[in-house]
């Protein structure tokens, strides 16, 4: 658990870099910070392992004063992540991912053993990759291994400043998809900072919005997509606010609320979706094809139903839009 | 493409044609005789020579290096364009000057010579030390020291051996350097292969000029390959690519 309480970072009188921030990472969950550029939140990343000093306030990591402790050893039990790799080009990649744990000093045998365990983690093979050096992988790959080498001591607490921010599009796509699965599996506390609207909503559990080092909203993505607190969130946000909410929902919550059309097995060439895929995917392959309904599948690859566009506006308007117009009422 | 290499082709033969018909018409004129019917003189002033680069470019890297490592902490930081503003300007003042200068402060012999090589060694080394740090990317110091390296774990095990290729060239250039300058301690009485080279010159005698000159070159020839495989030996593997591109 990562606690601000009423975080201040002033540069002499007149500059406020970070005005009276507050709030908590729960254990376990990852929290956004998302903002324009310049905004304060890799500044507000960078304080907790006091690699930027605070002005007044505190930070409290799991239940521990950060300023009591001392940089080198707190360093070593965060998780530490930035967008351009950071991996070091004089060591091998098992150098590169084994660092922590060296500089703590662990055996030998158990260097091995977390090693291969983590590259088990995303999918890479050990033995082969361990002696190569980072200039000899891909970028994906080296960012992969940004992740492992700040999970390799397993520290409870991450940081992760833009750490997708330098890969494209599809591979971006899919490493968060990775990451989210190893996230399911190791639990971490994670505090991750992002410029990109759709990244945040899909890795957070909460988002706080920064601007001008202040705290616009803190809230989960789909409360702050419904119901935003202010001008400047719904404008962040955009108009499309609606249609970046349905990346939150999948078709099986729309089945549940309004269930799924039959199939009409006269249709052949209709593509196909599967149940835990989310509606923005579904909009826009229901958009982007002629027919004007795809069939959904189950886990077992059973058709169960089938999905129009008619159906996700129906669903918008039940569950976000119905949403939205409550808290503008109250 | 091919046009290219047939060009360098035809420089390539013709310099080493060029190479053959001196050594040619230097042994068809006995200019190497001195080495052989000398070469009691001679090994004294080739060892002499030796010892004069060795000293002095031993000193220079032990000072150079660490003042390279000192000027880019961050304490120092702010001085670094002062201290490499008097490098560079030691580096403009002729070497004769430098010599002369040397000879009314510590007098004559070998401790003037080595003093005046070892302030001309300094500038490339330091140079290329404070070059080879500064070029390393702060992200990657930055991602040292999130995740806990002591600034010590930093210099010793990121710093250095990232920047040990551009070290290594400052020492190569200022040894290279070194050996030809060395040439000149001859007018400080310090000895040296500038004996017979200064010899020649005054006596018009070519045996003298080329068996003094021709051993300077051969030397500095053969520590440029030696440091080179020095370098190879030293600079990681990961970094060795990114130095070449």
């Amino acid at each position: 658990m990562i606690s601000f309480n009423h975080v201040t970072k002033s540069y002499g009188e007149e500059i406020t870099a970070i005005d009276d921030v507050d709030f908590t990472v729960e254990q376990g969950k990852i929290v956004v910070l998302l903002g324009p550029s310049g905004c304060g939140k890799t500044t507000l990343l960078r304080m907790v392992n006091q690699l930027e000093t605070i002005t007044k306030g505190e930070i409290v990591i799991n239940g521990e004063n950060s300023k009591d402790l001392d940089p080198i050893e707190l360093r070593r039990k965060i998780g530490y992540v930035i967008q351009s790799n950071g991996l070091f080009p004089n060591m091998t990649i098992e150098e590169n991912v084994m660092l922590v744990p060296d500089l703590l000093g662990w055996s030998k045998k158990d260097k091995r053993e977390r090693f291969s365990y983590l590259m088990k983690l995303i999918g890479l093979d050990a033995k082969d990759y361990g002696k190569r050096y980072p200039h000899e992988l891909s970028g994906g790959q080296q960012q992969r291994i940004g992740v492992v080498r700040a999970l390799a001591a397993d520290p409870p607490v991450m940081l992760m400043d833009e750490p997708f921010g330098a890969l494209d599009p599809i591979i971006r796509d899919k490493i968060q998809e990775e990451f989210l699965q190893i996230q399911r599996e190791v639990k971490k506390t994670i505090l991750f900072v992002s410029h990109d609207i759709d990244e945040a909503i899909k890795m957070a559990d909460k988002i706080v919005l920064l601007r001008d080092g202040k705290i616009m909203q803190f809230d989960t993505p789909s409360e702050m997509l419904a119901h935003p607190k202010n001008e400047f969130v719904s404008q962040f946000f955009g108009k499309d606010r609606a249609i970046k909410g349905l990346s939150l929902h999948t078709v099986q919550n729309l089945r549940e609320v309004i269930g799924l059309g039959p199939v009409d097995e006269a249709i052949q060439d209709t593509k196909t979706i599967h149940v835990h895929q989310d509606l923005r995917n579904t909009l826009s392959m229901l958009l982007n094809q002629e027919a004007d309904q795809v069939i959904v599948k189950d886990e077992q690859d059973e058709n169960i139903g089938t999905i129009t566009i008619d159906m996700v506006q129906k669903y918008l308007h039940y569950e976000i839009k119905g949403k939205m117009s409550a808290s503008q009422e109250g | 493409m091919k046009r290219k290499k047939l060009i360098g082709n035809i420089v390539r033969y013709a310099l080493y044609a060029a190479v053959a018909a001196f050594f040619i018409w230097a042994i068809s004129n006995s200019y190497f005789d001195y080495i052989f019917s000398q070469s009691e003189t001679f090994l004294v002033l080739l060892r002499q020579h030796i010892v004069l680069v060795l000293v002095s470019s031993l000193l220079a890297i032990l000072i150079a290096v660490p003042a390279g490592i000192l000027i880019t902490r961050p304490k120092f930081k702010k001085a670094e364009w002062v201290f490499s503003n008097i490098a560079n300007l030691g580096q403009t003042i002729p070497s004769l000057a430098v010599l002369a200068l040397m000879i009314s402060i510590l007098g004559i012999g070998f401790q003037t010579a080595v003093f005046a090589l070892f302030i001309y060694s300094i500038l490339p080394i330091f140079r290329n030390t404070v070059a080879g740090i500064d070029s390393i990317d702060k992200n990657m110091i930055d991602a040292a020291k999130g995740m806990g390296m002591k600034p010590h774990q930093i210099l010793f095990r990121i710093e250095l051996p990232n920047s040990a290729y551009s070290i290594l060239a400052g020492i190569r250039t200022a040894v290279v350097l070194n050996i030809g300058t060395a040439a000149l301690a001859y007018v400080v009485g310090a000895g040296g292969l500038g004996v017979w080279i200064f010899t020649g010159i005054n006596l018009f005698d070519n045996g003298f000029l080329i068996s003094g000159a021709i051993p300077v070159t051969l030397l500095a020839i053969l520590a440029d390959y030696i440091l080179r495989k020095v370098e190879y030996i030293v600079v990681p593997k990961g970094s060795r690519r990114i130095e070449k591109a």
